[in-house]
């Protein structure tokens, strides 16, 4: 079976244009908008009302959906389901997360397309299940064995919670990639207003799927619709298109060749290069009083909010401060960060954990700019004016 | 224009729902933004809640309260805990039934919202009453329609009139609620 949502259902389903909602719903609004058609999750908080709102709009839209046993078994059932040619999406938080890691690099081996939204919480282990928090920035990127990229984006706000689901869906059909939407409990159960677009306000992606003709279908090889895309066509099951799927380093044909240098060299290369190499137009941050600024954050995620208003704050008092807020992580925006770092003296990272993007940040900083963390933890924001003072102090 | 609004109960009294009709009276029925942010335990009914709403005519970047306008308390376990957060002229509002003790030296709006709903039938629609009451004796900026409007839009069709019962009897008793 093969599910395609009629989005003009879908979208009437969601009702009101401009409603007042939480981040978490937004995100399901986002997946049900781009075209959702399998659920499969395990309810966690601060994440379970993702799975709250698919559980009661999803099937009525024409998917289906699946509380599973656990969130191994989520990830594995969004990833058959993505293979029988429909798009897929799971929603976790905090210890979810760690046991989806196994199936999220099955995901990238088999080049399956899928969305998983990570509403953050504290950890380690359960953690503050109540409590939001950003732990899990770098799991993303290092947490499943091996080498490998990641695709994630880090909403601010319940609008981009939305827009940025429909945008993780399509990275996701685009690259062939399982996407991450790096939340946090912050956002995740914030109520803000949101504007709901209707169908010829979205631009959707979908996968491209082999057209070939199927004797001569190489399923893991460079696209063969779509001349000088590294991202195979997509046979799904029932199409006729033969593929075997295995996590098992394979060949071209889908063939473990598990004793072969070549053979892995060439598809873990393909399997990353296929993302970094748009890497710099994946980049997308958004620039606040960036002009004449000395001394910048480099934010994302609920923490960019704090961030922001301790900047308008010591703009008052006549400290040039700026900001750079990444709405995507990964892949790194590593010239952004570059160029950023030339222009000013100090970087400083506000953070709800020890420290984590901080790393990437002052590896791909000039030397001589200063990159230091501003940490949280404890599953709160922090406040403009602990903010502030980083401003103060680096300023002097 | 920016208003700070804390709502504080424990755990089942719908504190977090009267949180949000406020915020969804200010963004969707009054063209302003808010935002409404909760704080709760693992717990479903019983232990503390809490709800913060923000509206503002602007944009609003930090979401949590920095500088309370109005404290509304349910339970006396939440008022003792929040009155700290607040300021020297915070509005404060309890229901006498639930906050026995509140004589902290400052005046205190005191409506019986508990008592309201009991008289309509339901103690369920306390927070409702509530609800009306922080409307009628605070200017959150939002006309008293565009509230009522917000409950309509947020309850069970079911219990429609005893909702709106609630909001409307709240709304005036806060209206002719004096300072004790």
């Amino acid at each position: 079976m093969r599910y395609e949502l009629d989005p003009v259902r879908v979208r009437k389903i969601l009702g009101n244009k401009k409603q007042f909602i939480m981040g978490d719903m937004a995100i399901a609004y986002g997946g049900l908008l781009a075209g959702v058609g399998f659920f499969g999750g395990y309810p966690i908080t601060p994440a379970s009302e993702v799975a709250e709102g698919m559980a009661r709009m999803l099937p009525r839209a024409g998917g289906t959906f699946i509380q599973m046993e656990d969130e191994i078994a989520s990830m594995a059932a969004i990833i058959g389901a993505a293979w029988s040619g429909t798009k897929t999406m799971t929603a976790t938080s905090g210890p979810g997360f760690s046991l989806m890691m196994e199936n999220y690099g099955y995901a990238i081996m088999t080049e399956t397309p899928c969305v998983i939204a990570n509403v953050q919480r504290t950890g380690p282990s359960t953690g503050q299940p109540t409590q939001g928090a950003q732990g899990d920035m770098l799991q993303t990127r290092w947490g499943s064995h091996g080498d490998m990229m990641a695709i994630a984006l880090c909403p601010s706000t319940v609008q981009e919670c939305l827009d940025m689901t429909i945008e993780a869906f399509n990275l996701s059909e685009k690259y062939r990639h399982p996407v991450v939407l790096l939340a946090d409990g912050e956002v995740g159960h914030l109520r803000e207003k949101v504007v709901i677009p209707d169908v010829d306000e979205m631009e959707l992606i979908e996968r491209i799927e082999a057209t070939v003709d199927k004797d001569k279908f190489i399923p893991y090889s460079e696209s063969q619709t779509n001349p000088g895309s590294k991202v195979p066509d997509f046979p799904t099951f029932g199409s006729g298109y033969r593929s075997y799927v295995t996590g098992l380093t394979h060949n071209d044909m889908g063939f473990p060749a598990t004793d072969k240098q070549p053979d892995h060299e060439r598809l873990i290369n393909r399997l990353v290069s296929k993302i970094t190499d748009d890497r710099e137009k994946l980049t997308d941050v958004e620039e606040i009083e960036l002009e004449d600024a000395e001394i910048v954050f480099v934010t994302y995620g609920a923490s960019a909010r704090p961030a922001e208003s301790a900047v308008r704050m010591a703009r008052a008092k006549g400290i040039k401060a700026g900001m750079l807020r990444l709405k995507l992580v990964w892949p790194f925006p590593e010239k952004a960060i570059y160029e950023l770092s030339k222009k000013v003296s100090k970087i400083i990272v506000p953070e709800m954990s020890l420290g984590q993007m901080v790393h990437p940040v002052r590896e791909f900083a000039a030397k001589d700019c200063e990159v230091i963390v501003a940490p949280k933890v404890g599953g709160v924001m922090h406040l403009p004016v602990e903010l502030l003072a980083y401003l103060e102090e680096g300023s002097q | 224009m920016k208003k700070e609004i804390q709502v504080a109960g424990f755990g089942g009294q719908g504190v977090i729902l009267s949180g949000f009709i406020i915020g969804k009276a200010a963004c969707v029925f009054a063209d302003l933004n808010a935002v409404q942010s909760q704080s709760y335990g693992p717990e479903a009914r019983g232990g503390a809640a809490k709800t913060a709403v923000i509206i503002s005519d602007e944009t609003i970047g930090y979401p949590r309260p920095t500088s309370i306008d109005v404290f509304v308390s349910m339970a006396q376990e939440a008022f003792n805990s929040y009155l700290p957060d607040c300021r020297d002229d915070t509005v404060l509002i309890i229901d006498p039934d639930l906050v026995t003790q509140s004589d902290v030296g400052r005046p205190v709006y005191k409506v019986r919202v508990q008592k309201i709903a009991e008289d309509l039938g339901n103690k369920i629609v306390t927070n409702i009453a509530m609800v009306g009451a922080l409307t009628g004796i605070y200017d959150l900026g939002v006309p008293d329609e565009a509230v009522k409007k917000a409950v309509i839009d947020s309850v069970p069709k079911k219990f429609m009139d005893l909702n709106i019962n609630a909001f409307e009897k709240g709304l005036e008793a806060g209206k002719n609620a004096r300072p004790e």
